[in-house]
Order: C-alpha cells, then structure tokens, then sequence
C-alpha cells in the first residue's frame, strides 16, 4: 500500500466550556490513501466534524487538540498558523455544510476565488483572473464569465457549493474534505454536486474525506467507511463490507434507520375534514409611485381535500410553496381562495371568528430549537393552547392534560417542569407534537417536523405520528423534502414545483410510476444516487 | 440607487418642515422677547422695534413671511446682532463647527475601530477589559465635564496646548479630542462586538481554511464585516457631534454656531435659534442619507429601490 495522504492518530479534542470540560473526540485514528474516497459517518454530537477542524487548526478557541496529525507524513497538529497555512488551502481543502454563510457576502467571486491563487501560488492578479474562470468552468457553473462579477448573494446555494468546490481545486490538492456539503440543498442539486466531486476525482485524482450523517451517500460515493459515535471510531471497513455485515449493534442501527412501511389509504367516502379550492397566496407590493412590482406569487391556484384519517404528503424542493400552502390552509398568512373546514368557511376570518376553529387545526413546525419559548417549562408550553381554547380547566386539569399528552408523545411526564434547552432535538420536536395534540385537533400540519433530526431519531418521531394518527384519529397534511419519508408517512401525494402541483395521486401510485418528469428527477435523486453518480 | 436617494430628500422636505414649526411656535411660547432688558424701553421705542422687525403682526402671518423667506435662503435679520442677516452669521461659524465635528467624526472612527478591532482579537485580555473599561467611561462622562478638565490639565497645568481661541492647529487639538472622545468609546464598543462575531462567522472560517495570511483574515473578512454596524452609527454620531459641539465651543472659546444657539437662545433671538434648528436638522438629515448610501456601497446585499 502506498504511503497515506493523512494518517490521524489517536487525536483527542476538548472544549473548556463554563459547564466544565467536553471530550468531543476521544482517541480517534484513521487514514486516507492517494486517490481514495473515505467516509466518516456519525450523528450530530459524534465528533466527526471536530476531527477534522482539529487537524485543519480552525478549532474555536477554547477547544484544545492532542495526539498526531500527519499529512505525507509530516506532523501539522497544532503547527503555528504561518506553517500550517503552507498545508491548508493548498495541499489539503475544505469545503463546508453551510453553502449560504461559507462565502464572504462583501466580495465577488472572483475576488474570493483568487485570493488561494494569489497568496500560495504567487500568480498575478491577471493570471489569477484566468485560473479563476477556468476553475469556474471546470465546476460546470453556467456564464462563468459574468458569475466572476457576482457576489455570493446572487447565487443559488447549489452554485455557491460549486464555487467554493472550485475553490478547493484551485491548487491542485492532494486531500479534499467535504464537511456535509450537501446536507443544505436540494436532492437533486445534492445529485448534481456529488456527481460534480465524483467527476473531478476521477480526472484530477485527488483523496476525498467525505464527512455526513447519509448512508445513501456513503454507499454511493465512498471507498472505506469510519462509523463515529460518541467521539469515537465504533467501526470501520470497506463500504460494501460495513452495509452488508455490518458488525456493530450502534451500525446496525444506524442501516435500519431509514423509514420503512407504508399507510393505506383512507376509505373513499371517510368525511372531507378541510377543503381548499384556488388557493393562491402573493408576496410583495404592486407597482407604485418609483417603486418596482414586487410582487411574487408563492402559492398558484391550489385544489386540497383532506379526509378524516389521511395523510396528505407535499412534497417540493426549497422555495416550491410547500410550507406556504400549509399556512394558507390554517389561515396563517392572507391567501385568496377559499378554505372549508368541517363544512364551514374559514377563509377571510378574523382573528376572533377563527379562534374556534384554531383549536382543531394545529401545527408542528421544522425547527424543534426555535419553536419553543426559552424562557417557559415544557408544562407552561403545552398547556398555553388550553388557556386559551378551554379556558373553563382548572389548573389541576390542565397539568393532567399536559401530563398525559407527554406520555401520548413517549416523554417522561416528571420532565413536564424543565426548560426546553435541556431537552434533544428528537424530544423537542416530541414537546412540540404534545402542544399540539394537547388540543386534541383533527388536522395537524406537519412542516418538515423531522427534517433537523437525525434518521435515527426521525424514525422515532415518525412511529409517533403513526401511532398518534391511529389512536385520535388525526389527519396530517405532512410537508417534507425527503422523499424516504413521505413514503412512509403519507397514503396521498402532492408534488409541488415553482408553486403549482406538478403530480398528485395515491402514494404508491406516484412511487411506483411516477407521471411528471419532474418527480421521476426527484425520485432518481432521492433512491437512485449510486447509478447517478456512476451513469 | 439615484431614484431611492432621490425618494429620501423628497421625504425629508416633510420632516424639515415639521422642525421648522415645532421649533418656530415653541420658541414663540417661551415667555419673553428679544427686546426685554433689565431696564424697560419706552412703550414707543418698543412699538417702533416690533413693527421694524414684523413683531406686531399676527404669529401666523411672522410664520408665513419667514417660510417664505426661508424658502429664498434668507433666515431673516438678527435681532440682537443688529445690522446682520441671520445666514451670514451662520456662515461665519459654520466652517468652524463643520471642521470641528469632521475632525472629531474622523478621529472617534479610525481610533475607535483600532481600539475595537484590538479588544476583539484579544478576547477577554488585559487589553480588551482596559479598552471596555475606558470605553464605559468615555459614554458615562458627559463632554462639559471632559472638556474643562482636558482644558485644565493639558493647557493650565502642562501648558502643552492653547486653552482656547481658533485658527492655528494647535488649538484644534483639545476641542476635537473632548468632541470625539464619548463617540470614539460608543464606536469601539460597536466594532468589538461586530468583530467578534465576524471572527466566528462561516467565511472567516472559510479564509483561515483556505491559508490565507492572519492579517487579510482579520482586515479584509473580518473588519468589513464588522465595520458596517460602525458606519450605521456614524448618522447619528453627527447630530451627536453638532449637539455635542455647543458645550466644547462654549469652553474653548470658539467661534462655530454653537454659540450662537446657546446666545441666541437665551437672548430669544428668534430668527437665530430658528437658523441653528434649519442648519442642524439640515445636516442629520443629508448626514443620514450618505450613510445609508455609503452602507449601501460597501455592502453589496443591500439595494434600495
């Protein structure tokens, strides 16, 4: 075997934190060969990104490292700046999870995409210009010429994730390290970048250390697996051993996490529980006195019946009116059309006349971390709803009401007086499901209720939604991304593009032959990303 | 660009309108009027400088003529400064005002960047606590405290520096140095702020990832990012410099339009105070807008239309 790019050896990292010291990574090693893909694999808290900060020197300051670093064999732990800049960004390269914060928003692209080239390659600033371009063209970015001009604001996040990609290769690097790079897109612009990095690996040949929490992209892209759990190296192997016998119990799970089975659909003639018809929603001002047409319209004329007991999957990519249509159905944000909700008209309601209805109609929101009030206990929060929608309770009902919609969503009812930072995300997003059902609603809308959890934890919150659905008979309108788990979770889809429904029809219908070329990309993006990347 | 800085001067023609008013009827409501002195004028004496300066019509109409007029840049005769019109008394102090308050603008922005960018690169330092503990004290002491005691030690006791008067360099110190010195600590405490944040921010993180010396990390990712919050501020650090300015004319001595407003206020000068008020409010308000523009060249997210 010829000599490893990096050899990482029994690297610890710490944090001094104001709560005493953190041991984020504890003895991890692992090596990367000339031109291989490596993949570190792990949840959120398992270090996996830490170990690489550490090894790149860009630790926060109260984080210290130890044992050994080596890059071809020389040692760069803990080098002074000066000397480890000799490293970084030219032999070794990183590129981030965050697309939209990675790039400096002051300065052109050009600007950013020289400044590598200027300060280790001594180019000229003309000479810089054109590497520039090329490294544009070479990341397949549309009229690279003008983008040059741009700034980073102007571009979508997909471009951006290219952008620093050609920033990466401007020197020729042995290494790349690919911190989630597409954990903020799209599926099919994620589909698009990773096949982008499979390409430029096999002409340019360099290593990849490839860091994510997706096991579908690990299976398609990496060569070796490092599985990481609590700051440590659980398992590892060739990728095709780790996802056929894995050998770990933690791996194992990690494999069956992906959400499985399937709902059945609703009878024909269960009760229509909300209706809307035309839905249309618009930002923006008209034109006025020297003013532009701002106007933008998010949602296009949308047709909706939920039944009792369905589950109505929107799916869409970022920016498709997904989580606009789910607010215009509770009367959330002012929409034209009409919504019916048990028979009744609810569109164009005041507050106080949709008050009443508001009890019935709740929804669970993406963001378990800011959803919930800091400064108010899980009780206080779940029963803030029924001070409001049944003000008669005692204060005794209440707490029992709050007591058992914890134990309805598999929380500890003696967790009721604690805040919500000292909760998971899995169990604020249970917190905020007990807010919910507390009410006991007949609809809830789910708005990517487990797209910031891990799968693990996603698989959990989607038995609860089941098991909730069945025993109250709710019905979800659940908005999601993530194809895997409105497969599961919905027996009728709706597939949203640009603000119109390109596709709808029952679940497996629509998984088994999808109509729309559109969802057919959707679906190759989603289930289908090893043959993308190699075809 | 052109069409929104076209649509704020528009707007502010209302605004300088409503000061205008508000500072004519409330001047008129203070009891009093310019030609009360200790010793009483004859009632005719006191007719024949009232019907002179337009006292003895109506209060709507004195408001109509001096629109009017203001409208043809004059701000009317003086009441006190006999024989001058109020603008060209204006003009005679206003070079001074306006090189006095760019001077301390310029000298709270540079030093208090340095000072703010300092503390932020050595978070929680000897360094950073001085810089807070002298920026405390820079907001907390009022300027008719600092400037005395500036004037007392630097020019009574060391005799390094003038103690007043204008003209010669030397006597621009002090004044400038009392002006700039609350602003100075309110823009250093805004810049380590900034900078803090910045030096956390996905894209300086993104420049030390990708080996770029310290020094451009810091000045060219950071320090612009941090810089702009600084520039926003610098609105309202003028009219604080132009108000500030008054008390530092009135101990140093100089002859800006601080004074002015000071005499003219107590002497109910009407027409004066009135001229002070239009120039003041003129200045925030053209001040404010280059802000806004300048913020919007240096930060290319922000487009006004």
């Amino acid at each position: 075997m010829t000599d490893p790019v990096l050899e990482i050896d029994n690297l610890r990292v710490r944090f001094d934190t104001p709560d005493g010291t953190v041991d984020a990574v504890r003895g991890v090693s692992l090596t990367v060969a000339p031109g291989e893909t490596v993949a570190v694999v792990g949840e959120s808290g398992s270090g996996k990104s830490q170990v690489m900060m550490a090894a790149m020197g860009l630790l926060a300051a109260n984080g210290k490292a130890s044992g050994s670093v080596r890059y071809r064999g020389e040692e760069i732990l803990n080098l002074p700046p000066d000397r480890l800049n000799r490293i970084r960004g030219r032999k070794i390269t990183m590129i981030f999870q965050e697309p939209m914060t990675s790039l400096d928003p002051l300065y052109t692209i050009e600007d950013q995409l020289a400044e590598p080239l200027r300060v280790h390659g001594g180019l000229s600033p003309r000479a810089a210009r054109a590497r520039a371009l090329e490294l544009l063209d070479l990341v397949q970015i549309p009229d690279p010429a003008r983008r040059l001009r741009a700034y980073p604001h102007e571009l979508s996040g997909g471009q951006r994730q290219r952008v620093m990609i050609a920033m990466a290769l401007a020197n020729d690097p042995d290494l790349l390290i690919a911190d989630e790079p597409t954990t903020a897109l799209d599926v099919t612009i994620q589909a698009e970048i990773l096949r982008l990095l499979a390409e430029l690996q096999a002409r340019l040949g360099m290593s990849i250390l490839f860091i994510t929490h997706d096991l579908g992209i690990v299976r398609a892209f990496a060569d070796r697996v490092y599985v990481m759990r609590a700051g440590l190296v659980e398992e590892q192997g060739p990728t095709r051993r780790i996802f056929e016998a894995p050998e770990k119990p933690y791996t194992r799970m990690l494999l069956d996490a992906e959400p499985e089975g399937e709902k059945p659909p609703v009878a024909a003639d269960a009760p229509v529980l909300l209706q809307g018809a035309g839905l249309r929603v618009t930002f923006g001002k008209p034109p006025g006195f020297l003013r532009r047409d701002t106007r933008f319209t998010a949602v296009k004329g949308i047709d909706l019946t939920l039944r009792q007991g369905q589950t109505i999957g929107v799916v869409g990519e970022s920016g498709s009116g997904k989580s606009t249509l789910g607010r215009a159905l509770l009367q959330l944000l002012p929409a034209e059309g009409r919504v019916v909700y048990l028979g009744q008209e609810i569109a164009g309601l005041d507050r106080a006349a949709m008050r009443p209805h508001r009890k019935g109609l709740q929804m669970v929101f993406q963001d378990p971390y800011g959803s919930l009030s800091p400064r108010m206990t899980v009780t206080e929060i779940i029963t803030e709803g029924l001070l409001v929608h049944e003000p008669g309770l005692s204060r005794r009902d209440r707490a029992e009401r709050a007591a058992q919609a914890l134990t309805d969503v598999g929380l500890d009812a003696s967790m009721r007086n604690r805040f919500p930072h000292e909760f998971s995300g899995g169990q604020r997003q249970r917190i905020a499901i007990a807010r919910a059902v507390v009410l006991r609603p007949r609809v809830i809308v789910l708005d990517e209720p487990t797209s910031a959890l891990d799968r693990s934890v996603q698989k959990q919150v989607i038995d609860l939604l089941r098991r909730l659905q069945a025993e109250h008979a709710l019905s979800y309108i659940f908005i999601s991304h993530d194809l895997a788990v409105v497969r599961a979770m919905a027996d009728y889809v709706m597939v949203m593009k640009d603000g119109a429904v390109v596709e709808q029809g029952p679940t497996r219908a629509i998984f088994e032959a999808p109509g729309a070329e559109y969802t057919r990309a959707l679906m190759r993006a989603a289930f289908d990303l090893g043959d993308l990347l190699t075809g | 660009m052109l069409i929104y800085a076209l649509r704020r001067l528009l707007g502010a023609i209302p605004t300088l309108f409503i000061i205008v008013t508000a500072a004519f009827f409330m001047m008129r409501l203070a009891p009093g009027g310019p030609f009360d002195q200790e010793r009483t004028l004859e009632a005719t004496v006191m007719a024949n400088l009232n019907a002179t300066f337009g006292l003895d019509k109506p209060l709507w109409q004195q408001y109509a003529i001096y629109l009017g007029n203001l409208f043809q840049g004059d701000m009317g005769p003086s009441f006190i400064y006999r024989d001058k019109r109020v603008h060209e008394i204006l003009a005679e102090g206003l070079p001074v005002s306006v090189q006095l308050g760019a001077s301390a603008l310029l000298l709270a922005f540079v030093l208090g960047t340095a000072l703010g960018t300092v503390a932020a690169l050595r978070q929680n330092s000897r360094v950073d606590y001085a810089v807070i503990a002298v920026a405390t004290f820079g907001i907390t002491v009022p300027n008719f405290v600092v400037a005395p005691v500036l004037s007392l030690v630097f020019a009574v006791m060391l005799g390094w520096l003038p103690a007043q008067g204008w003209g010669d360099w030397r006597q621009m110190i002090l004044p400038v140095i009392a002006l700039a010195l609350p602003q100075v600590a309110v823009i250093a405490r805004l810049i380590r702020g900034a900078m803090i944040e910045a030096l956390r921010s996905d894209h300086v993180r993104t420049a030390r990832a990708y080996g770029l010396p310290a020094r451009m990390v810091v000045a060219k990712h950071a320090l612009r990012a941090a810089i702009l919050p600084a520039i926003s501020y610098l609105g309202p650090a003028a009219a604080a410099l132009l108000t500030g300015s008054i008390v530092v004319e009135q101990v140093f001595n100089l002859p800006g339009i601080g004074r002015y407003f000071v005499q003219g206020a107590l002497n109910r000068d009407y027409t004066l105070v009135m001229g002070t008020v239009v120039i003041v409010a003129v200045f925030v308000v053209v001040f404010n807008l280059l802000v806004d523009l300048a913020y919007a060249l240096l930060d290319p997210r922000v487009r006004y239309d």
